[in-house]
């Protein structure tokens, strides 16, 4: 019996038809690719993509070089140099330096921070064209911060209420 | 049955139980040190092994069975049979409570905060304290002062544990911290807002248990975790301090103290504190340097060490002269010596500040230990300003005279000590010799037998009553000190044999205090002329055709600036180890080869007790430079002297020799006919090439500024006034009137840029208006 069976359905071809027949059915389905970089992916207010340094709104950089980041990661991406501020004797940093070839996106830094000053934004897409651009510095930080802000702050206010 | 007394233990000892642990401690002692010697800890800030109970801080509260109230163990003296809990649900609850209350008005700005990471508020609060604080009300503020360029203030942290004012006034004796006010308002602060002017100032900012006091030039440096601290010693006095040097990527960026209740306890003098800041001096040599048709320019080792060799042989071995900086290590000595023997010259000296060479003294150990110096019942000080000479020495003898030990002086100046002196002869130094023979006279009155050599000074000399009671209080326990304004003196031999006869007469120990760091370990290895060879001073006098300078820099390092500077411009070739290329050396050298500082190379060095420190290589060096052992035995590889064969530090420290030297019993002539003659001191910030580069010691008020200091009638004859100008020879320098300087004298510091070329101490100096 099994092998009339098999007979008919080989010569039927119904197994291709019920083949063909879930290909016709995710043909005519809602994709679940993304035809990036036209469309993205929605991203959680946790993202944790490149870093940025903020500042107050009076524009105040928030770092002050308390060093906790520098301490926590796990990676030591982070190199920091401190030093009483020229004009007014403050607590700042004078070199804040990720490595982002040596940073793992751990998001400790922005755990430790006392003053929310380092945040990894949601920012992943970015390249490097020469040697020696991994390093990101200070000022580019903190640039990085100044274009995305109202974004960060939209991100922190969602997660606010868990912390 | 619990207060009865146990049998076996010995009268002066007690036993009581801390947390179920049996402990016997010394009638009398606290609760604290109790727990401290059997190792369970006790939460405390006020309380500090080396300072007064205070008490007030109330965080060691602690249950004791029977008391109803928990007790203060810093405070508590043991009684037999107590029973003490530590951690009980009373002691935890009241520590707690004390902690709450202590960070009521402490600001809670930690990651701003410098002593964040090291705070013993932290610690104490993170181990004892509450997790989240009550306290919603106003915190208050306190104004900072400015305390010099040593130590930063932010006197809102501060929690009145008053740790600081007893240092103050305890141990560095000069009382400039106290509190004011009350309750709530108490605020430490130094009354009169001034520089905390103390020679162990930075020591505040060890005992300070919070981020109220903390190190100026290290500030937001660096944090405590990132730093690694390597084991260090002091190198600006012969005592040797141990420290630990805090680096970061090679870089000294702070130094504290290494505790060693022998040497430097657990205090560190400013001066080994703060000097790191000049081993990155700007005119630091970062590459050898090469002098061709008077233009300097960096080139390679191969090069430099070449024409060093080249310049070495050009002028024969009796007529080089080795000059080697006295702070310079054994092994670097060793091979001095081994090189100048190589190359025939018998001219090698360490002793570049002295000016007597008749008795041909050289630095030895102390007759007593350093600890010892707290004991003693008298002192005698000949020619020292001890708080500058060795900072803690001067604090082991003030500790003594809070024991009710009596102090004598016969110094050229009323220097400024911390204690009272029991009685003070202060003479010109061209007297100053006969000063001391009033005091040796009163010796030679007991009886005791005198030197020949004095026995003809003292014919004559009468004596005083006072001077006769000072010698009979050095009969009992004393010391006597010969400081560096006697070893420097033009007559130090005088006063040398003076000194050693009082002391021998008295029976007291007599020390003299090395000029130098190592000055007793380069005499050890022999870093001294030998037979027919000549002294520092005598190389300059008959000058050389060729000098090699080791870690010198002149003409501050000489006694006579002037001298040295010209005998090393007539010279013909001059080859200077170096770590600075200053515009002197720069004149006068015509290679320069980079060498690594002490903290920058492994060295070991001889303190006065005569103990041998090795310490390893801590700091990086920078550039090219390269620890000046590894140079010597390069250059001697070159020159294919003997003794240069060994490969690694083993094979030098193994061929570490004891060479003798000879004392001479010769006596200086005196000089007769001088009238007015100059006080030469080296000032505390200025000793040696780092220190003169320490940024910020030099800003601080105890580097003054070059000046004649002469007492008001001499300025009154010459018409002289304070603030004016005088001249002396071709040099004109601010007048300062001081009333520490005895007639007939003028006190003009010696290693200022404007004072290096003047005549040397003790030579006479005439002073016109400028």
């Amino acid at each position: 019996m099994t092998r009339v069976t098999h007979y008919f359905k080989s010569l039927l071809l119904i197994e291709l038809f019920q083949g063909m027949a879930l290909t016709m059915r995710y043909m005519f389905k809602p994709k679940y690719t993304m035809r990036y970089p036209m469309e993205h992916i929605p991203k959680s207010n946790r993202f944790r993509g490149l870093h940025a340094l903020r500042r107050y709104a009076n524009g105040e950089e928030r770092c002050i070089a308390c060093k906790l980041c520098e301490a926590v990661c796990p990676a030591l991406a982070i190199t920091i140099d401190s030093a009483p501020r020229a004009e007014d004797g403050q607590r700042r940093t004078t070199r804040y330096d990720i490595d982002l070839f040596k940073c793992i996106f751990c998001g400790f830094c922005e755990e430790s921070c006392p003053v929310d000053s380092i945040v990894e934004t949601h920012v992943h897409e970015y390249h490097f064209e020469h040697r020696g651009e991994n390093v990101v510095t200070k000022g580019q930080l903190l640039a990085i911060g100044d274009r995305f802000e109202q974004d960060i702050a939209a991100a922190r206010a969602q997660d606010a209420a868990y912390r | 049955m619990s207060a009865q007394p146990v049998a076996n233990a010995a009268p002066d000892l007690v036993n009581i139980e801390i947390d179920g642990v049996p402990v016997q401690v010394a009638k009398g002692s606290m609760i604290i040190q109790a727990a401290d010697a059997v190792g369970i800890p006790i939460p405390r800030f006020c309380y500090h092994r080396k300072l007064a109970i205070a008490a007030n801080c109330r965080m060691c509260l602690v249950e004791i069975e029977k008391m109803p109230k928990p007790a203060p163990a810093c405070a508590t003296p043991v009684g037999e049979g107590m029973k003490v809990f530590t951690r009980s649900d009373k002691a935890l609850k009241s520590q707690r409570n004390v902690m709450e209350f202590l960070l009521i008005n402490h600001p809670l700005d930690c990651p701003i905060c410098d002593q964040g990471g090291e705070c013993e508020l932290q610690d104490v609060s993170l181990g004892y304290g509450r997790s989240v604080s009550r306290f919603n009300e106003r915190k208050r503020t306190v104004a900072d002062e400015n305390l010099g360029p040593l130590i930063a203030t932010e006197m809102t942290r501060c929690i009145q544990c008053t740790r600081c004012v007893r240092f103050t006034s305890e141990i560095a004796g000069t009382y400039e911290l106290g509190g004011m006010s009350r309750g709530e308002n108490l605020e430490i602060g130094t009354y009169i807002g001034k520089t905390i002017e103390s020679e162990l100032s930075g020591n505040i900012i060890d005992v300070c248990p919070v981020g109220a006091l903390t190190n100026k030039p290290f500030q937001f440096q660096a944090r405590a975790w990132e730093l690694i601290a390597r084991p260090s010693i002091g190198y600006h006095d012969a005592l040797g301090s141990n420290l630990w040097m805090h680096t970061r990527r090679g870089e000294v960026l702070r130094n504290v103290p290494r505790d060693n209740e022998t040497i430097n306890e657990c205090w560190l003098s400013d001066r080994d504190r703060y000097s790191h800041q000049g081993l990155y001096a700007a005119d630091r040599v970062k590459s050898p340097m090469v002098k061709r048709n008077g233009q300097w320019s960096a080139t390679t080792w191969d090069d430099a060490l070449s024409v060093a060799r080249e310049s070495l042989k050009s002028v024969p071995g009796s007529d080089l002269g080795v000059l080697v900086h006295g702070a310079t290590s054994n092994e670097e000595g060793e091979l001095l010596v081994r090189l100048a023997r190589g190359l025939g010259s018998a001219h090698v000296d360490h002793r570049l500040r002295q000016l007597d060479f008749a008795d041909n003294a050289f630095a030895k150990p102390f007759a007593s230990s350093i600890a010892s110096f707290e004991k003693v019942k008298a002192a005698l000080l000949v020619g020292s300003d001890l708080r500058q000479e060795v900072p803690l020495l001067n604090h082991r003898i003030r500790q003594a005279v809070k024991k009710g030990a009596k102090v004598y002086a016969v110094n050229p100046a009323h220097f400024n000590f911390n204690y009272p002196l029991a009685g003070e002869s202060v003479a010109a130094p061209h007297v100053l010799v006969n000063e001391l023979l009033l005091l040796a006279k009163a010796a030679s009155e007991g009886g005791a037998h005198v030197p020949e050599a004095l026995a003809t000074a003292l014919n004559g000399v009468e004596t005083t009553d006072a001077h006769r009671d000072a010698f009979k209080a050095l009969s009992d326990e004393a010391v006597v000190i010969l400081g560096h304004a006697a070893a420097t003196h033009p007559e130090a031999s005088w006063l040398r044999a003076i000194a050693r006869f009082i002391a021998q007469a008295a029976g007291a120990a007599f020390n003299e205090i090395p000029l130098a760091a190592n000055a007793i370990g380069l005499s050890t290895v022999g870093v001294l002329p030998t037979a027919g060879g000549l002294d520092a001073r005598a190389m300059l006098v008959q000058p050389r055709k060729g000098y090699v300078l080791y870690n010198v820099e002149p003409p501050h390092d000489f006694a006579d600036g002037a001298l040295a500077l010209q005998a090393m411009h007539s010279a013909q070739t001059v080859v200077a180890f170096a770590a600075y290329a200053s515009d002197a050396l720069k004149d006068s050298a015509d290679v320069i080869l980079p060498i690594g500082l002490t903290p920058e190379i492994d060295a070991s060095l001889v303190n006065v007790e005569g103990n041998t420190q090795t310490m390893p290589a801590g700091a990086k060096a920078p550039g090219d430079t390269r620890p000046g052992w590894k140079v010597l035995r390069a250059l001697g590889g070159l020159l294919g002297l003997p003794g240069f064969e060994f490969d690694d530090l083993a094979g030098l420290r193994d061929g570490l020799t004891e060479r003798a030297s000879e004392v001479r019993h010769q006596l200086a002539p005196r000089a007769s006919g001088v009238t007015f003659s100059r006080l030469a001191t080296t000032p505390i910030y200025r000793v040696d090439a780092v220190l003169r580069r320490a940024g910020a010691l030099n800003a601080h008020p105890l580097n003054r500024p070059a000046a004649i200091r002469i007492n008001a009638d001499e300025a009154g004859k010459l018409g002289l006034v304070d603030g004016g100008n005088a001249r002396i020879g071709d040099a004109v320098l601010p007048v300062a009137i001081d009333a520490a300087v005895p007639a007939g004298a003028a006190w003009i510091e010696a290693a200022h840029s404007e004072t290096a070329m003047l005549p040397p101490y003790g030579a006479a100096i005439t002073l016109s208006k400028a």
